[in-house]
C-alpha cells in the first residue's frame, strides 16, 4: 500500500527511516494476506443454493 | 416483475465477490451465506430501483453492507455486547470453517470498528475505487480514505503486537502472520 511520506519523517534520521520501512513492509504483507483471504472465497465460485435460489425466483415471477 | 436473463446472470456473477465481502465482514461462513441470500432476495424484490447500465455488483454490495450494518446494530442491542465479546464467539473454533491460515487476520479484522473494516475490504480486497466505496457506504470519499488508513494502522498494530507475543510464548514455532508464507 503506497503511503505518502511526509517530509518531516525523512528528517528523523536512520531510526525513523527504518521504522518507516518496517511499517511499509508490514502494510504490504497485510494487504497481500487480505487479498489472498478474499480471493480464497471468491474462488469457491457460486454455491448451488444461490443458483437454485435465483432460478426459483425467476420461475416464480414467470408464473 | 419479470427479470431479464442478463439481470439474473449479473446477480449470479456477483455472488463469489459478495460472499468474499460478507465472509470478510462477519468472519463466519454460515452467516455470510445468509447475508448473501438475504441480499439476493432483497435485490430481487427491489429490481425496479436498480438502474440498468449501472454497476450491478456495486448495487448488491450496497444492499449487503446496509443489511449487515442493520443486523450488527440489532445484535449489539440484543446481547449488550461490548467490543470483543461478540467477535470472540464468532471466531470460536466452531464458527470457523477451513482457511486456518487466515485465522489471525480474520480475528484482527473483527476487532476493527465496522466502518473501518468495510472500507478496508472494499478498497484493499474488493478492488473498488474510493469513489465507488464512498457510494456503497454512503459517505464522503475523504471519509473512506481516512477509515482505510486507520484500519491499516490498527491492523498492523494488532498483528505485530500479537505476532510478537506469540513468538515469545512459542519460540519453537516462530511463525506468525508477518513471517509466514504470503500467497
Amino acid at each position: 500500500m503506497p503511503q505518502v511520506e511526509r517530509p518531516e519523517e525523512s528528517q528523523e534520521g536512520q531510526l525513523g527511516q527504518e521504522k518507516g520501512q518496517l511499517s511499509h513492509e508490514i502494510q504490504r504483507k497485510i494487504g497481500q494476506q487480505l487479498r489472498a483471504m478474499y480471493t480464497d472465497v471468491v474462488n469457491e465460485g457460486v454455491p448451488d443454493r444461490f443458483a437454485e435460489l435465483l432460478s426459483r425466483l425467476d420461475k416464480q415471477d414467470k408464473k | 416483475m419479470n427479470a431479464p436473463n442478463d439481470v439474473r446472470g449479473a446477480m449470479l456473477a456477483a455472488v463469489p465477490n459478495l460472499r468474499a465481502f460478507a465472509v470478510s465482514l462477519c468472519g463466519d461462513v454460515d452467516r455470510a451465506n445468509d447475508l448473501v441470500q438475504e441480499t439476493l432476495l432483497r435485490a430481487w424484490s427491489h429490481l425496479d430501483s436498480f438502474e440498468p447500465g449501472t454497476n450491478m455488483s456495486a448495487w448488491l454490495f450496497t444492499i449487503l453492507r446496509n443489511h449487515f450494518r442493520t443486523e450488527y446494530r440489532k445484535r449489539r442491542r440484543e446481547v449488550e455486547d461490548a467490543d470483543g465479546g461478540y467477535a470472540e464467539r464468532l471466531t470460536s473454533p466452531e464458527a470457523q470453517t477451513g482457511h486456518i491460515e487466515f485465522g489471525e487476520l480474520r480475528k484482527a479484522l473483527l476487532r476493527l470498528p465496522p466502518d473501518q473494516r468495510e472500507a478496508l475490504i472494499l478498497i484493499g480486497a474488493s478492488g473498488f475505487s474510493y469513489e465507488e466505496a464512498a457510494r456503497i457506504c454512503d459517505c464522503a470519499v475523504g471519509t473512506i480514505k481516512s477509515r482505510v488508513n486507520r484500519a491499516r494502522a490498527k491492523l498492523a498494530e494488532i498483528l505485530t503486537i500479537e505476532g510478537a507475543e506469540g513468538l515469545e510464548r512459542r519460540p519453537d514455532l516462530g511463525v506468525n502472520l508477518l513471517t509466514s508464507r504470503v500467497v
